[in-house]
């Protein structure tokens, strides 16, 4: 179904993202469940999920205040865990860096994996589109997911009760992760920048603050961008060869 | 556990950690806006999305916190159809099911 108008983009997005929903409900509950059992109050649970939306640099947040490091160290290391959402945001920029400064500034502020992989691969798949359609599609996206997100906090941090570890919800994450990121694979360098990445992730997975995977992150990328070179120019060779 | 967690660190750390994520997010849409990139960084970017999230799945699924890190045949299995039909239909409704069906079916099976 191709967009043509900004209402079809937006419901587009919605669609597309409503996958997330079975991620975000498991991890934004953890994230509530954890809070109030470290001492936080509900409020100050929800207001942590509101201010921050980042899963993995809250939870590392919360277990470093739980172990008493310096708040310098706290905001240092969960920063670093987030450190991808600048990758994102210059990715995102060559598509809607055209948008209006009020919605880059929202669109940043609910920029999370989930809106960015399913922006990304929309906007990859179809390159016509307007900047009015790119917003509403990521605006789409993050509907489903963000509400969400302090809804549920707010569910966990109020029950206080443990999801049966028996529902496997850990692994909803991987799944819906490779299933979006599956169709991405459109040359030989996408793919050869996903096996680098894969192997770099698995090696410095030991690397403290997840700087592991902004390394990996980036030798993915260098590989993807060395291969497309190296594509390019074998393709350009072939064909002088039989001109 | 801990007993308490000092209420002025905890605000600190929630606020910088807002305005800090909030600037990672914006420091390029918001900042390069529609100006021109050069093509070699472009180059590199067109890459980002295939390259972080792999990188970032990857470790969870050899070595998954719910079995404390223990490789696990049900969840290799599942990433392995998601990715494996994900790529063969482009499908992601399609390969999420199917990676869903392996896992419940397998960790169902070896019980």
């Amino acid at each position: 179904m191709a967009i043509t108008t900004t209402k079809s983009a937006f419901r587009k997005g919605l669609k597309d993202a409503a996958p997330f929903v079975l991620v975000i409900i498991p991890f934004s509950s953890l994230f509530g469940i954890l809070a109030t059992e470290a001492g936080l109050s509900v409020f100050e649970t929800l207001a942590f999920s509101v201010v921050v939306i980042a899963g993995a640099a809250q939870f590392t947040a919360l277990q470093l205040m739980q172990e008493h490091a310096p708040t310098a160290i706290v905001l240092a290391s969960a920063l670093a865990v987030n450190l991808r959402m600048a990758m994102y945001s210059a990715s995102l920029t060559p598509y809607i860096g055209a948008a209006p400064l009020w919605q880059r500034a929202l669109a940043a502020y609910m920029t999370v994996d989930q809106s960015y992989v399913c922006a990304m691969a929309q906007y990859e798949k179809e390159p016509q589109m307007t900047i009015p359609q790119r917003m509403a599609y990521f605006f789409g996206c993050v509907t489903p997911v963000v509400p969400m997100w302090y809804l549920f906090t707010l569910i966990g941090a109020l029950l206080g009760a443990q999801i049966p570890q028996s529902w496997a919800l850990d692994f909803a994450l991987p799944i819906t992760f490779l299933a979006m990121i599956a169709p991405m694979f459109r040359t030989p360098a996408h793919v050869i920048a996903a096996v680098v990445a894969t192997g770099a992730g698995l090696l410095t997975a030991g690397v403290p603050y997840s700087m592991g995977l902004i390394i990996a992150g980036l030798a993915g990328m260098l590989a993807g961008a060395r291969a497309e070179l190296w594509l390019d120019r074998r393709a350009a060779k072939q064909s002088e060869g039989t001109a | 556990m801990i007993e308490n967690i000092d209420r002025t660190t905890l605000w600190i750390v929630i606020l910088g950690l807002g305005i800090g994520s909030f600037g990672l997010r914006f420091v390029f849409t918001g900042l390069v806006g529609d100006r021109e990139m050069p093509e070699w960084l472009l180059r590199h970017l067109r890459y980002t999305a295939v390259a972080i999230l792999p990188a970032l799945v990857a470790p969870q699924v050899i070595w998954p916190a719910a079995t404390n890190g223990q490789p696990d045949l049900p969840r290799i299995s599942a990433a392995a159809a998601a990715l494996a039909i994900g790529v063969m239909t482009k499908n992601v409704l399609l390969a999420i099911i199917s990676g869903a069906i392996t896992l419940y079916t397998l960790l169902w099976l070896l019980g």
